[in-house]
C-alpha cells in the first residue's frame, strides 16, 4: 500500500523494561474510516501514542510521505493530525472556550462547523470542562479536532467509551461528517460502530497485527471476528446502540 | 586467561580482606603523599579516614530511602543531628553516663523518625521532599536560635563526660574503629533489609508505587519502616561524629549537610551496595583536600580568575555533581559497567 | 495597637518576599515537576546584581531593574543549558539545580565574601511613615506593592493571554498539550524566566528590607518558599498568594510574641497540621 496516508511498519515499544508492543504494521488510507481493533490488552491505546511520539519507540512511522521517527510530538501534530486520547484528554480547570482556544492551530479555525454539530458547546463555552458531563467532555475532544481545517488524519482512541446511547449517536453524526473531510483512524469496541463507519480495518492481538483487510469482511466472517476479537455472539448480536444514520454518508460499501 | 580464575575467589571474599585491611590500618605507619598528610597511623590521618568512613555509612543509610525506595528526602540531616544533639544534651545537662545518654540520644533519633516521617510521608513525590526539608529547617533553626540556651547556638555544643578511652588525641585509634563499626552495622543493616521480604517491597514502591497498591500493599507502612530505620541509622551516625568530632555543631543540622548526603550518594551511584559508600568517601576526603588547598599557597599563586572558585570546595563540589548528573549517571559505581559496555560496542 | 499594626505590615512585607519566591517555584514545579532548587540561587544573584548596581550610584529602581535583568538572564540559561537536556528525567533535573544551588552561594562568597555587605538603602525608602498610630518602615510597602504587582500581572499573563493559556494547560496535562502541536518546551523557558525574574525582584527588595545581602540569603527564603508552594498547593499561584500571608503573618506574630525563633518553627508546625488535616494544600490540588 504505497497509497497510505500513514504507514506503520514494525512499531515497537517498550515501557518500564516490558515489551507492550512486538511489531505493528498498520495502514490507514487516504480516504475514509480505518478502525483499529483487537481485545482489551492487545496494544491499540499504546500503538496510538507511538505513531504520536507520545512514547519512545523505534520501527517506521511515515506519515504523508514522510518519516516521523525522531520527530517530537508536537513535530509530528502540527504535520497536520488532529487527537483525540482514550480518556479525552480535556483540560478540568480551563473553560470549553479555552480548551478549543487552545487546540487553534488554522489562521480561520471552523468554529461554525463545530457548532454545529455541538451547538451545547457554544451554550457551555465560559464553563469550566472539568465539571461537564463525559458525554460533553468527548464533544470538546472531537470538537478540538474538527476545529484546524488543516488536519488530514483524525485519529480517535475509543471515542464512545462509557457514553450513554444518546450520546454515542451524536459522536457517530460527529465523526461520520468528518470522515467526509478527513480520514480517521478509529480505535473502537463498539463493533456496530465500526461497522457503520470504518472501510478498513486492522486487528491487533499481542501486541502484533494479526490482521488487515477490509472491514466488512472480517465482521461478516463470525469465527473470524470471535477469534480475532473475543467477542461472542452476545456482544455482537446485542441491539446495536447506534440509531439509525442520518441521511448522510454513502454507506459502507 | 588464568588471572580471572585467579581472582574469582578473590571477588567474593574481598568485602571481609577489606575489612581487615581497615582494622589493621591504626597500626600502618605507611605513607601516601598527595592522598594523606602524614602516615596513615598517624592521628591526623585516622581522623580524616574516620570521617570518610563515618560519611560513607550516613551515604549508605540515605541511599536506603533514596537509592532503595525512591524516597527523595531533603531532611535526612535532622535525625542525623537528633542523635548528635540530644546525647550531647544529656552528657552535658543529666549527667548521665555516654552509654545511657547515647543509647538515649539514638532513642530520640528513632522516635523522631517516625513522628515526623508518619506525617511526612502523607505526601508524596516531591511535596514529600519539600515536608522533609520544611521539618529539618524547624530543627535546625531551633538549634541555631537556641531557646533556653542548652543548644549552644551557632557555636555548637561541646561534648563532657566522655570515657577517657574515647577522648584525646593518642586515642583517636579507637574512635577510627568506632566509626569502622559503625559502618559494618550500617552495610549489614541495609543489606539485610533489602534482602528481606520487606526490601522486596520497597524495590516494588521504587519502581511503580500504583502496582504495589494495586497488588493490595499499601505503600506507606513499607515506606515508613524504611524513612525510621534509615532515620535510626542516621542518629547512630550522629552519636559515632558526636565522639569523632568532640561535640555538636549547627552546621550538622542544615540543608546543606542533607544536600552534601544526597551529593555523596549521586556521586558514588544510587541504589546500588557500595556506591553510596564510596561517593561519601570520596566526598568527605574531596572535600578536607580540597579546603586544605584553598588554605595553602599553591593557589594564592594563581591568577584570580582561577584562585576565586578555587578557594570554595563547595563550589567545586557543586559543579563536579552536576557534571556526575550528566556524564555519569550510574555515580563512580556504574563506572566499570559503563566502560564494559563501551568495550563491548567497540 | 500599633504593635499590631506594625507586625502585620511587616508580616505582610516578608509575605510578600516569600510570594515572589513561592510563585515561580510552584509555576515551575507545577508546568514541568521540577523542584528547582537553585531558585534560591537565583535570588541571591538578582541580590548582588541590586547591589552591585545600587553601590555603582545606579538609583535604586534602576539597580532593581538591573538585577531582575540578570536574574532573568541567569535563569534562561539555567532551564536551557542545564534542564532542557535532561527533559524527560525530572530526578536528574532537580538533582543538577541542587548541584547549583550549593555553587552559586559559594561562588558568590569566593567573590564578595562570606559576610554580609551593606546595601545601599537609598533615603526615600529608608523613612517612616505613621498608620493607625504604629511608625512602619516605607520598604515594607515597597515589598507589599511589588507583590501585588507581580500577582496581578501574572494572574492577567496567565488568564489573558496565549502562553499563560498554554502554561496552565501544560500544568494539568503536558503531553496532551503536546499532542495538540503545541511546542510545551518554550512554556518551559518561558516561566523559568518568569519565576528567575520574580526571585531575582525579591532579592533586590529582600537587600531592602534585611538593609545587607550574604550569599546564604538565597537558601534561608528558599526553604520558606518551599513551605508557602506546599501550603498553597504545587502549581497553584493563588494558592501561594493567600498561603504566603498566612505564612508571614504568623512569623511575625509568633515571633514577637514568643522567643525569637518560635515564630519560624509555628510556620512549620502550620504546615503539618495542614498536611494532616489536606494533604493536597490549600487550594486542593494534588502534588
Amino acid at each position: 500500500m504505497t497509497s497510505s496516508l500513514l504507514s506503520v511498519r514494525g512499531l515497537k515499544v517498550v515501557v518500564g523494561g516490558r515489551h507492550i508492543l512486538h511489531g505493528v504494521d498498520l495502514d490507514v488510507a487516504p480516504v475514509g474510516v480505518t478502525a483499529l481493533l483487537g481485545r482489551n490488552g492487545a496494544g491499540k491505546t499504546t500503538t496510538v501514542r507511538g505513531i504520536l511520539g507520545l512514547v519512545p519507540r523505534t520501527g517506521s512511522v511515515i506519515y504523508d510521505g514522510l518519516e516521523t521517527n525522531g520527530l517530537t510530538t508536537h513535530r509530528i501534530v502540527q504535520r497536520g493530525i488532529g487527537y483525540v486520547p482514550e480518556d479525552r484528554g480535556i483540560f478540568a480547570s480551563l473553560t470549553v472556550a479555552e480548551n478549543l482556544r487552545l487546540a487553534e492551530r488554522d489562521p480561520d479555525p471552523a468554529y461554525d462547523l463545530v457548532h454545529e454539530l455541538f451547538p451545547e458547546l457554544r451554550q457551555r463555552a465560559r464553563q469550566a470542562a472539568g465539571t461537564l458531563s463525559g458525554g460533553q467532555q468527548q464533544m470538546v475532544a472531537i470538537g478540538r479536532t474538527l476545529l484546524n481545517r488543516s488536519n488530514r488524519l483524525v485519529i480517535a482512541d475509543e471515542p464512545t467509551k462509557g457514553l450513554a446511547p444518546r450520546v454515542v449517536t451524536e459522536v457517530a453524526v460527529a465523526l461520520e461528517r468528518a470522515a467526509q473531510a478527513v480520514p480517521i483512524l478509529l480505535v473502537e469496541q463498539n463493533l456496530a460502530l465500526v461497522r457503520r463507519l470504518a472501510d478498513h480495518c486492522a486487528v491487533l492481538a499481542d501486541g502484533r497485527t494479526a490482521h488487515a483487510g477490509p472491514a466488512a469482511e472480517l465482521l461478516a466472517d463470525a469465527d473470524k471476528s470471535r477469534t480475532l476479537l473475543g467477542v461472542g455472539r452476545r456482544a455482537d448480536t446485542a441491539p446495536a446502540p447506534v440509531a439509525p444514520a442520518a441521511p448522510a454518508t454513502g454507506g459502507d460499501h | 586467561m588464568n588471572v580471572p580464575a585467579l581472582l574469582r575467589p578473590l571477588r567474593r571474599w574481598w568485602p571481609a580482606l577489606a575489612l581487615v585491611v581497615l582494622v589493621l590500618l591504626p597500626y600502618s605507619a605507611l605513607s601516601l603523599p598527595g592522598l594523606l598528610d602524614g602516615p596513615i597511623g598517624s592521628p591526623g590521618s585516622l581522623q580524616l579516614l574516620a570521617l570518610c568512613l563515618v560519611f560513607g555509612a550516613l551515604a549508605t543509610g540515605y541511599d536506603l530511602l533514596l537509592g532503595r525506595t525512591g524516597l527523595l528526602s531533603f531532611g535526612h540531616a535532622l535525625y542525623f543531628a537528633a542523635g548528635t544533639y540530644a546525647t550531647d544534651l544529656l552528657l552535658t545537662q543529666t549527667g548521665l553516663g555516654f552509654w545511657p545518654s547515647a543509647a538515649l540520644g539514638l532513642l530520640a533519633g528513632v522516635v523522631l523518625a517516625a513522628l515526623l516521617g508518619s506525617v511526612s510521608l502523607r505526601m508524596t513525590g516531591i511535596g514529600f521532599a519539600m515536608v522533609t526539608l520544611a521539618f529539618a529547617q524547624a530543627g535546625s533553626i531551633l538549634v541555631e536560635r537556641d531557646p533556653g540556651g542548652v543548644t549552644g547556638g551557632e557555636e555548637g555544643l561541646a561534648a563532657t563526660g566522655l570515657p577517657g578511652w574515647l577522648v584525646g588525641i593518642q586515642h583517636t585509634a579507637n574512635l577510627y574503629w568506632i566509626a569502622l563499626a559503625y559502618l559494618v552495622v550500617t552495610l549489614a543493616a541495609v543489606q539485610w533489609a533489602v534482602r528481606s521480604p520487606i526490601g522486596r517491597v520497597w524495590e516494588g514502591i521504587r519502581e511503580n508505587e500504583r502496582r504495589v497498591e494495586v497488588l493490595g500493599l499499601r505503600p506507606y507502612g513499607f515506606k515508613l519502616v524504611a524513612f525510621v530505620l534509615a532515620g535510626t541509622l542516621a542518629a547512630l551516625g550522629g552519636v559515632v561524629y558526636l565522639l569523632l568530632t568532640g561535640g555538636a555543631t549547627p552546621q550538622a543540622t542544615t540543608s546543606d549537610f542533607t544536600l552534601s548526603l544526597l551529593v555523596m550518594v549521586v556521586l558514588g551511584g544510587s541504589g546500588s551496595r557500595w556506591g553510596p559508600l564510596v561517593g561519601g568517601v570520596l566526598y568527605t576526603w574531596a572535600q578536607h583536600r580540597l579546603a586544605s588547598l584553598a588554605g595553602s599557597g599553591t593557589i594564592a599563586g594563581l591568577p584570580s580568575v582561577l584562585r576565586v572558585p578555587l578557594s570554595q570546595p563547595l563550589f567545586l563540589l557543586g559543579v563536579l555533581f552536576v557534571v556526575i548528573v550528566y556524564a555519569l549517571p550510574g555515580g563512580v559505581a556504574g563506572l566499570p559497567a559503563r566502560l564494559r559496555g563501551r568495550g563491548a560496542q567497540a | 495597637m500599633s504593635t499590631v499594626v506594625l507586625l502585620s505590615v511587616t508580616g505582610l512585607g516578608l509575605g510578600a518576599l516569600y510570594f515572589l519566591v513561592a510563585s515561580g517555584l510552584s509555576l515551575i514545579f507545577g508546568l514541568m515537576d521540577v523542584l528547582n532548587f537553585a531558585h534560591g540561587a537565583l535570588l541571591s544573584i538578582g541580590a548582588y546584581a541590586t547591589w552591585w548596581a545600587a553601590s555603582h550610584s545606579f538609583g535604586y529602581p534602576l539597580a532593581l531593574l538591573f538585577g531582575t535583568a540578570v536574574g532573568t538572564l541567569a535563569s534562561v540559561a539555567l532551564e536551557l543549558g542545564l534542564i532542557r537536556p535532561l527533559y524527560r528525567r525530572p530526578r536528574e533535573q532537580v538533582l543538577a539545580t541542587v548541584g547549583v544551588g550549593l555553587a552559586v552561594p559559594a561562588l558568590l562568597s569566593a567573590i564578595w565574601g562570606a559576610d554580609a555587605r551593606t546595601f545601599p538603602v537609598p533615603a526615600s525608602l529608608g523613612g517612616t511613615f505613621t498608620l493607625l498610630g504604629a511608625t512602619v518602615p516605607v520598604d515594607r510597602l515597597v515589598l507589599i506593592g511589588a507583590a501585588l504587582v507581580v500577582l496581578l500581572a501574572l494572574k492577567a499573563f496567565l488568564g489573558r493571554t496565549r502562553h499563560g493559556l498554554v502554561v496552565r494547560a501544560g500544568v494539568e496535562d503536558r503531553a496532551m498539550v503536546t499532542a495538540l502541536g503545541i511546542d510545551v518546551r518554550r512554556a518551559f523557558t518561558l516561566v523559568f524566566a518568569i519565576g528567575g525574574a520574580a526571585a531575582a525582584l525579591a532579592g533586590g527588595l529582600a537587600g531592602l528590607y534585611f538593609g545587607s545581602v550574604d550569599p546564604t540569603q538565597g537558601s534561608s527564603l528558599l526553604i520558606f518558599g518551599f513551605v508557602v508552594v506546599v501550603m498553597g498547593g504545587l502549581g497553584s499561584v493563588s494558592g501561594a498568594a493567600v498561603a504566603c500571608v498566612v505564612v508571614g503573618l504568623v512569623q511575625q506574630f509568633a515571633n514577637y510574641y514568643s522567643t525569637a525563633g518560635l515564630g519560624d518553627l509555628s510556620v512549620v508546625v502550620l504546615l503539618a497540621a495542614l498536611l494532616l488535616v489536606r494533604p493536597s494544600g490549600l487550594t486542593g490540588r494534588l502534588a
